[in-house]
């Protein structure tokens, strides 16, 4: 495929390799395990599991799969007020594909719709709007989700209701912005990381300048990367180039979709129908100050929360659950728990094991032929902490 | 004519004169009567069906001669949109369970047609669809002999379903068995992966793909004859329908014990198809099919069965895609084009877009 397959080449990715192996050993460490660089957006942990990157590359590096799944992250509190308003009377409730299955306190969206509820499956929030113009006399609420990647599309679609006043639609906005909840996970006492790979859908809308203070504050190289796999690979080489010339920038791998000013018009939309929140809640990771957006109260009568009776449910992840430690790095996710056993991709318990974009999904979908081998490590870790 | 088939004797044709179906059309009297002489027989035109009896009848006899065990199986159809580019669902109905026979090693012989119509759809769709049918039928070789109608009220059904059922008889010395597979073996698709499922999504208007996918929906028992021609001892043969080529070989590789080792870079799948997956953050290996089939045949008798694939216009592209080896046992391992490797498990529910 044109413009693809140019990305995926696996002679130039093994050159890349070969560099990554020979670069590593000029990182001076002093530390006795491996080198770990967290990839931040979900979109890459999918694509290093699909392309088999992990076994790719040297035991001396451990990629750390971070935070960047919107998906993952939704607090089980959140989707029982989806399910809440998705099951008001007169109500049509349009989501993206896969915040379909993210389990909530007692069912998920999927099974709500089968219970009555009128949940659609949309592509784009202009889809949503599509639907309140055709059915004036319901009331049609999107779900909106997402980083700064899907807010611009999302604040365009309110803008857009606005002009044509339309009356029927709602947004039950729930974006997320990263900056924040990096910053939280860079100063966690348990976090060892090196260096960072940058979201690069992300920072196509705000550019490259948010992070600056990972570079600056606290010292951590990071590379703006693209999602296919000689993208990743050559991100991952630039962020031990610089830990190998002991320099800590911003860098961008993802030139031809990165503009170093991101997107202002997008930028624009985002500001003008959003404000940060105080805080927001992160599943796996708690609430993290000002990590969320809501509606300025001038787009007061498309905002869901305002509209309607929403319940604003507050529920605790399992105990169980250790995906805030799988996410800092801190553990493996085969380490965890509960993972493989009460957690698994058909009966997700932590947010990880959510969407194919978790950390956890990832290792139980893609990661298995080691897979028996982790669990019977990890079982018999178990043991031994139970003999001592 | 068929030597089994049964004297034609005459009786006066309904005819159907309105433009939509209504209740009536369902409620057993003239009305039924006129839809099914019209728009059914008129389409499928034959003697097991024409009398109109409850049921169809065969002589067992004559089924013997083609081989020593009848298969039975059924399938019913509610895909949306109704028509698509490459077929539709009459089209699909009759390929459909033609494949599950076919997969078997069966020869393919008769088939039913049961409807489930909505209020108020039109007549004209029902008789295109009827007549598309009818000619996937005619091309496959095999009669439609018993059918039945339902009427439901509007919102009860979407449109119109089908199920049909098919019979067809197994030629004596054919032993396909999921439970077949062993280490040595060769896996082998017929053609490019995923057409189908992406044809569907890029009809369905709500995407607005403007991708020149065509479904795949074909009949395979030609080919599959071919396949046993070439290589009776064929273990085991799955139509990769729903679930696409990932499900099906999760199936075989637990009923055998054994572990499907396949190659990123021998799948053949369509650039078009690539590109709808690449959008919409899906996986050809679990896209549907409705015109290929994943064959697990002895690794010294691949290159030949290939061979006579590739005679066939449904098998142009077959290709060996990987080998069966024995561990992980009831696992599927997909070598990526790195090199690097990962499993392909069967999927928990539905593919559903990814957000981002």
């Amino acid at each position: 495929m044109k413009y693809v397959d140019e990305f995926r080449d696996p002679h130039k990715a093994r050159v890349l390799v070969n560099a990554i192996g020979a670069l590593v050993s000029k990182v001076p460490t002093t530390k006795s395990r491996p080198l770990q660089l967290m990839e931040v957006c979900g979109g890459h942990t999918h694509s290093i599991f699909r392309y088999g990157i992990e076994k790719l590359l040297p035991d001396a590096i451990e990629l750390v799969h971070g935070p960047g799944c919107p998906v993952c992250v939704l607090p089980m509190g959140r989707v029982d007020d989806c399910i809440a308003l998705a099951e008001q009377p007169n109500v049509i409730f349009t989501t993206f594909g896969d915040a379909m299955r993210v389990p909530g306190s007692k069912k998920n969206l999927l099974q709500a719709k089968a219970d009555g509820a009128d949940v659609r499956m949309v592509y784009s929030p202009m889809d949503a709007l599509t639907l309140a113009r055709q059915n004036p006399d319901k009331e049609v609420i999107f779900f909106g989700l997402g980083f700064e990647t899907t807010m611009p599309s999302t604040a365009l679609t309110v803008l857009q209701a606005e002009r044509e006043n339309i009356r029927n639609f709602a947004l039950f906005c729930n974006h997320i912005t990263i900056i924040p909840t990096v910053k939280a996970i860079l100063d966690s006492p348990e976090v060892t990381l090196d260096g960072f790979l940058g979201p690069g859908h992300v920072s196509m809308v705000i550019g490259t300048a948010p992070y600056d203070f990972i570079a600056r504050h606290y010292r951590k190289p990071i590379v703006i990367a693209g999602f296919e796999p000689l993208d990743i690979l050559q991100s991952i080489w630039m962020v031990l180039k610089q830990l190998a010339e002991r320099r800590c920038e911003v860098e961008n791998q993802y030139q031809r979709v990165v503009p170093d000013a991101g997107n202002e018009q997008a930028l624009a939309a985002v500001s003008t129908v959003f404000e940060l929140r105080e805080f927001f809640e992160w599943r796996g990771l708690g609430s993290i100050d000002h990590s969320g957006v809501r509606m300025r109260k001038e787009y007061a009568r498309f905002d869901a929360e305002r509209k309607f009776a929403v319940p604003n449910v507050k529920i605790a992840d399992p105990k169980s659950c250790q995906c805030g430690e799988v996410l800092k790095g801190a553990i493996k996710p085969w380490q965890c728990k509960v993972f493989g056993r009460a957690c698994t991709p058909e009966t997700p318990l932590g947010a990880l094991m959510v969407s194919s974009e978790g950390a956890c999904a990832a290792y139980f979908n893609y990661g298995g032929v080691d897979l028996a081998k982790m669990l019977r490590v990890r079982i018999e870790e178990t043991e031994a902490e139970h003999a001592r | 004519m068929r030597a089994d088939e049964p004297q034609l004797f005459r009786r006066p044709r309904g005819k159907l004169r309105d433009t939509r179906i209504t209740l009536a059309h369902g409620a057993g009297g003239k009305a039924m009567r006129d839809l099914i002489d019209d728009v059914f027989v008129g389409a499928f035109g034959n003697a097991w069906l024409a009398p109109l009896e409850d049921q169809a009848r065969f002589s067992l006899a004559a089924l013997a001669t083609g081989g020593d065990r009848l298969a039975f199986t059924t399938d019913s159809y509610v895909v949306d949109p109704l028509i698509f580019p490459g077929g539709d669902i009459g089209s699909l109905a009759v390929n459909g369970t033609i494949n599950d026979l076919a997969v078997s090693g069966a020869r393919p012989l008769y088939l039913s047609c049961g409807v489930i119509i909505e209020e108020g759809f039109d007549v004209e769709m029902l008789r295109a669809i009827a007549q598309s049918m009818a000619l996937a039928a005619a091309a496959a070789g095999v009669q439609i002999v018993t059918g039945d109608t339902k009427v439901v009220q509007r919102g009860a059904a979407d449109k119109l379903f089908i199920n049909t059922a098919g019979i067809g008889v197994i030629p004596r010395g054919v032993e396909i068995a999921a439970t077949r597979a062993a280490a040595g073996d060769a896996i082998i698709v017929n053609g490019t992966l995923g057409d189908h499922g992406a044809a569907i999504l890029a009809a369905r208007k709500d995407l607005a793909l403007a991708a020149p996918i065509q479904s795949d929906c074909q009949p395979l028992h030609e080919l599959v004859q071919a396949m046993l021609a070439a290589c009776p001892d064929i273990h085991c043969l799955r139509d990769a329908t729903r679930g696409g080529l990932a499900t099906v070989l999760n199936e075989l590789a637990q009923s055998s014990g054994v572990c499907m080792r396949i190659e990123e870079q021998r799948l053949p799948v369509r650039e078009t198809v690539k590109g709808v997956c690449e959008i919409l953050g899906l996986d050809p290996v679990y896209m549907a099919n409705e015109g290929k089939l994943a064959a697990i045949v002895p690794g010294a008798a691949a290159a030949q069965v290939i061979e006579a694939m590739h005679a066939l216009p449904c098998g142009r592209d077959a290709a060996v895609i990987g080998e069966v080896v024995s561990a992980p046992e009831g696992m599927v391992v997909l070598e990526t084009i790195f090199g690097g490797e990962r499993v392909v498990d069967m999927l928990v529910g539905e593919q559903l877009p990814r957000i981002c």
